[in-house]
């Protein structure tokens, strides 16, 4: 392997200290992506210090609210707004928050996972 | 108080012709905001990745930009040999290396060269993209490709470069090297260069590295950080140091990005010599199953790919995240406070590929 790639997880509640911990150490953000799983949003945030590379990994139900990270790594905006606008992420307290219009999309939230079609009823 | 009016800027724009959209706030000649707003060209291709093989995918991921397609490419390829465990021939790696450094060549002569169109030096403009036509050859006599390569595959590359060729490429580039110092001396010491330049866009190091930045805007302003450090490819066996400037304004970005040619014409030397022979690629059987966070030094920074694989021959998530959309915190910053004459500047000097971020 390459790197040596480190995944904690943690929870909505751990996730600022954890961070700030990061910001405290001089970790550098290098990246905030989602995967959409089965009944939740995994969101990944990612730190590297001296080439070493360590994840944050968060949980998110659909629905629930996250505080955004953008207070302690204020370049966390592109992302956050990235994530809320196209995984439709509840993510409070952005400090720099475009308000939906970071993405110009054909239609709201394009990344998440589609519930099944309904078939019209008959003679509709 | 003066009065505030927004000026858009883009999505078409004459020297940023990529489909990024700006608005900026202006108080007389000051920008005092810049709203940014992309997703024009959006393509849907990490969406795309459930329903490809993923063998197949390298020549989707490839086609994300056209000017660092191979190392798109690459990074894929990467990833999913990280989470198979596939032990790449070594003689691979090294001509991953090679296409890799020729790609960064002709993507900085390709920006010195817009660079130098938007200064209004358009003999300058023809010269650097004269020099790129020459990288461009050795590309398309090694690989048959000009803009998309597709010479990598996952467990190695399609193609060999047979010793004597190697060293036709080494000589022929220590031929442009001196050619291309002609070129680059009038970015470094012409007075209307700096004058449009020095002081302009400034970022110190501590905001750089606070803000997230990668690649040569991060290194500009005296951060040495370099994802080929990291060890990937053949990068572990050669020997360099990444290229670094103190100002941190659009002359120190024009400066490392000069730099980097002749590096990058040193690091191909390097790997000729020290290529070892072999096979070039490996059987791949089988499907890969668990994830991994890839990352590979593009021309304008460092570029993570999370790949996250079930087991089957679709993956589950594939995800990019390019230079630029790392530089876009920095370029808000730096436009903020910036003259209205000097934004087409500061946007040029961070290179920013928007093809790269509608992946």
């Amino acid at each position: 392997m390459t790197e040596e790639q480190a995944i904690i997880e943690v929870g909505k509640d751990t996730l600022l200290g954890r961070v700030a911990d990061f910001h405290f150490q001089g970790y550098r953000l290098v990246q905030i992506c989602c995967t959409p799983l089965e009944d939740a949003i995994e969101v990944n945030y990612s730190f590297d210090l001296n080439y070493s590379f360590t994840n944050l990994r968060l949980s998110v139900k659909p629905g629930e609210e996250i505080q955004s990270i953008s207070i302690i790594y204020w370049s966390a905006f592109v992302y956050e707004n990235e994530m809320r606008e196209l995984f439709g992420l509840n993510i409070k307290n952005i400090v720099v928050d475009y308000q939906g219009h970071f993405y110009r999309t054909a239609m709201p939230t394009p990344f998440v996972t589609p519930g099944p079609v309904e078939s019209p009823a008959d003679g509709e | 108080m003066a009065q505030r009016n927004i000026i858009p800027f883009g999505p078409q724009h004459p020297v940023l012709p990529e489909p990024i959209h700006l608005d900026l706030v202006t108080e007389d000649e000051t920008v005092v905001e810049a709203i940014p707003s992309i997703g024009f060209v959006h393509r849907g291709l990490e969406k795309l990745v459930e329903k490809k093989d993923y063998q197949e995918f390298v020549y989707v991921a490839e086609r994300i930009c056209g000017i660092c397609s191979f190392m798109h490419g690459m990074t894929y390829c990467q990833a999913v040999e990280e989470i198979m465990g596939l032990d790449v021939p070594p003689r691979a790696l090294y001509l991953r290396t090679v296409w890799a450094e020729l790609s960064r060549i002709h993507s900085h002569l390709m920006w010195l060269g817009l660079a130098a169109d938007a200064f209004g030096f358009e003999s300058l403009f023809m010269n650097c993209w004269r020099h790129r036509e020459g990288v461009l050859d050795i590309i398309e006599a090694t690989t048959g490709g000009r803009v998309i390569f597709g010479s990598c595959k996952i467990g190695g590359v399609r193609r060999d470069i047979d010793d004597g060729t190697m060293k036709g490429i080494v000589k022929k580039l220590e031929t442009m090297a001196s050619e291309i110092r002609r070129s680059t001396d009038v970015f470094l010491n012409d007075y209307s260069v700096q004058h449009r330049l020095k002081g302009v866009g400034v970022i110190d190091g501590e905001e750089a590295h606070r803000l997230g930045t990668v690649g040569p805007v991060l290194r500009a302003s005296g951060i040495a950080m370099d994802a080929r450090k990291i060890g990937y490819a053949a990068y572990r066996d050669l020997k360099f140091e990444p290229v670094i400037e103190k100002d941190g304004d659009c002359y120190s970005r024009c400066r490392v990005r000069v730099r980097e040619v002749f590096q990058s014409i040193e690091l191909i030397a390097q790997a000729a010599q020290k290529i070892p022979p072999g096979e070039t690629e490996i059987r791949v059987t089988g499907a890969p199953e668990g994830e991994y966070f890839s990352r590979v030094e593009q021309p304008r920074g460092e570029v993570i790919y999370y790949v996250k694989a079930d087991g089957t021959k679709n993956l589950k998530r594939f995800r990019v995240r390019t230079p630029t959309f790392a530089n876009l915190p920095a370029m808000v910053k730096m436009l903020k406070g910036a003259g209205l004459a000097d934004v087409p500047n500061i946007i040029l000097t961070i290179d920013p590929c928007i093809s790269c971020v509608e992946r």
